[in-house]
């Protein structure tokens, strides 16, 4: 088993080799290869393309017929009503989300050591068990977790979210981590216990400053995930304005009644996209691990 | 480190003298009870709620009902409506991802000039949540043909095959297949790079060694490749079905509480809210999670398996 999945995706393949001289079917087929490439990189890059022109084109410049056409001079007027409905949702969505995230990788750090290194009798069943927590609908725990979020005393405020997406990211932050420490060579840790070291210090010392990557990759997808979210958004606020956050202000605006606006549209579902975006664009390496990691291999 | 396996042995009975093998369980104990309580308890607190006659809001009634409200859903044809579009949709989006995601890793999987770039662009989709790409793509199915079409009836009107211009997700017959569009669009980049990884997990002399032995690319992939690619299969077959039987925010970022893109998880959502009737709420939700489950688990304990077979 190879130890990181991540690394075998983005490590290319030595294409030195394929330098040597092609002959007529082998250049046939890699013409070929980037016409396929390039047509997929069309339909792939279309939906932003187009949220990105039209948010360029101010509020009433927007023709629908015109809208794969990019604007011939760049207007910002429709950001800046957008961004005053957006402003304090997102900022509260991105104060909840580090909070969410942060104390997510703590938790997930801590169980995917045990679950890599400090195995227990029955360790396996309840990490299988835990896993199952990744895959359920969520609306098979929203009702009980609606009355439980009352009855603790945090309905109505955005602890709900912080709770929500601490709780049911166990799951896939344990995942990523057993993942990342069991490529960490036991003999390091045998060597350590050999030496005396009790597995408290072992993990704080060897572990934790090995770790940072194992965090970058757990913070970026909670971060995504609950920046993402919709779900848990409109079921544990209830649609309250005062706690609204990104994703369900987006909704608010672009929501039904508010189709026709496309030129607002365009630009709020670009701004809401634009932290996560800027997080792929610089970090995508930790974002593809995370993603991988959800597969249960490795 | 230079003590080979002979010497294992050791070691490993070593260890249980110096560490109390309960030690760990103690660490993650407050993620067990975690656990227990808001996934196990509260899966079976929702079961609890779809047996029982909490029909509405207001009245308190949690007596026991029986199986009323899950035969209630077979009579109720908003509910079988929901139900079959969500087998269409699933049907197109799975084998759709599946085709698209697998084209993108055998283009990209021997290595080219310039894969990164194009490897990001496929992906970014997965970074992006489904209310804000619903923006693009409700634009894009537009209904309007024509004179007046817009987004991908347009595109199609000007490459001279308005005959194939419809009404997309509006569309009586069409709407669940035209909603697996922009479900295709999003995962196909993830789908993609579980196939590069199974793929780059295959050593490389399996291949060349069938090269030296004269067999042509096409039956190098069908014979040595693909059946080394029967876990990464069933990965992708498993992960892209269960988020297509949740599937909520992809369509309620296009089209909302639309009654012909309805499926489960909308059609829950709004018994919940709109309705106020949680027992049948949670009766809807009870099925998805069945749903759900007769695959995944068979899956985790196949997984685990080979985890202890691999130990």
């Amino acid at each position: 088993m190879s130890t990181d999945i991540a690394s075998r995706v983005t490590q290319s393949k030595d294409i030195s080799r394929n330098k040597k001289k092609l002959d007529g079917a082998g250049q046939f087929w890699l013409v070929f290869r980037y016409i396929a490439l390039a047509l997929l990189f069309v339909i792939a890059a279309l939906p932003i393309y187009i949220m990105v022109i039209n948010s360029v084109k101010g509020i009433t410049g927007v023709s629908q017929s015109a809208a794969f056409i990019p604007p011939t001079s760049l207007n910002f007027g429709a950001w800046g009503p957008t961004w005053e409905i957006l402003r304090e949702p997102m900022f509260r969505t991105l104060v909840f989300v580090l909070q969410s995230s942060i104390i997510s990788a703590i938790i997930g750090s801590i169980n995917g050591f045990v679950f890599a290194k400090w195995r227990f009798k029955g360790s396996t069943v309840i990490f299988t068990s835990f896993l199952f927590g990744m895959f359920i609908p969520y609306q098979a725990i929203m009702i009980p977790l609606t009355q439980f979020n009352k009855w603790a005393g945090i309905g109505g405020t955005i602890y709900v979210l912080v709770f929500a997406h601490i709780i049911y990211g166990i799951p896939i932050c344990t995942l990523i981590f057993r993942n990342y420490y069991q490529g960490i060579p036991n003999e390091l840790i045998e060597a350590a216990r050999v030496d005396g070291a009790s597995m408290t210090y072992i993990y704080r010392a060897i572990i934790l400053p090995l770790s940072i990557p194992g965090f970058v990759v757990v913070l970026i997808w909670q971060f995504t995930s609950a920046w993402n979210d919709f779900l848990f958004a409109i079921f544990l606020t209830g649609g309250s304005p005062k706690l609204s956050v990104a994703t369900t202000a987006l909704n608010f605006i672009t929501g039904s009644g508010n189709q026709v606006y496309y030129g607002n549209n365009m630009t709020a579902s670009l701004i809401v996209s634009i932290p996560t975006l800027l997080v792929y664009m610089f970090l995508g390496r930790y974002f593809l691990r995370g993603l991988l990691s959800g597969s249960l291999k490795g | 480190m230079a003590v080979k396996s002979p010497a294992k042995k050791p070691i490993e009975s070593s260890k249980k003298h110096i560490q109390s093998p309960w030690g760990g369980f103690f660490f993650v104990l407050p993620s067990i009870i975690a656990m227990a309580i808001f996934v196990y308890g509260m899966i079976g607190w929702t079961v609890k709620f779809s047996l029982s006659n909490r029909t509405s809001a207001w009245s308190k009634d949690n007596s026991f009902a029986g199986l009323k409200n899950f035969t209630g859903l077979l009579e109720d044809p908003e509910f079988t409506h929901a139900f079959s579009n969500l087998v269409k949709f699933t049907l197109v989006f799975m084998i759709g991802t599946l085709i698209s995601g697998l084209i993108m890793a055998l283009l990209l999987e021997k290595g080219i000039k310039g894969e990164g770039f194009f490897r990001s662009i496929y992906l970014y989709p997965m970074a992006i949540s489904f209310i804000a790409m619903g923006t693009s793509w409700r634009w894009l199915m537009d209904s309007a043909q024509g004179e007046k079409a817009t987004g991908l009836n347009l595109i199609l009107n000007k490459v001279g095959l308005s005959a194939l211009e419809n009404n997309w997700y509006t569309s009586e017959k069409g709407s669940m297949y035209a909603m697996a569009l922009p479900a295709i669009w999003q995962m196909s980049g993830y789908v993609m790079a579980l196939f590069l990884a199974g793929f780059r997990g295959i050593p490389d002399d399996l291949r060349e060694a069938a090269r030296v032995d004269g067999a042509s690319e096409f039956k190098i992939y069908r014979h040595i490749l693909f059946p080394q690619l029967s876990p990464t299969f069933l990965t992708v077959l498993i992960i892209l079905g269960h988020i297509s039987m949740k599937v909520f925010d992809l369509i309620y970022g296009i089209s909302g509480k639309g009654y012909v893109t309805k499926v489960l998880a909308i059609y829950m959502w709004q018994v919940i809210f709109d309705f106020q009737n949680y027992a049948k709420g949670a009766a809807i939700a009870v099925v998805i999670l069945v749903l759900i489950a007769v695959v995944v688990i068979p899956y985790l304990i196949y997984v685990n398996k080979t985890e202890e077979a691999n130990k």
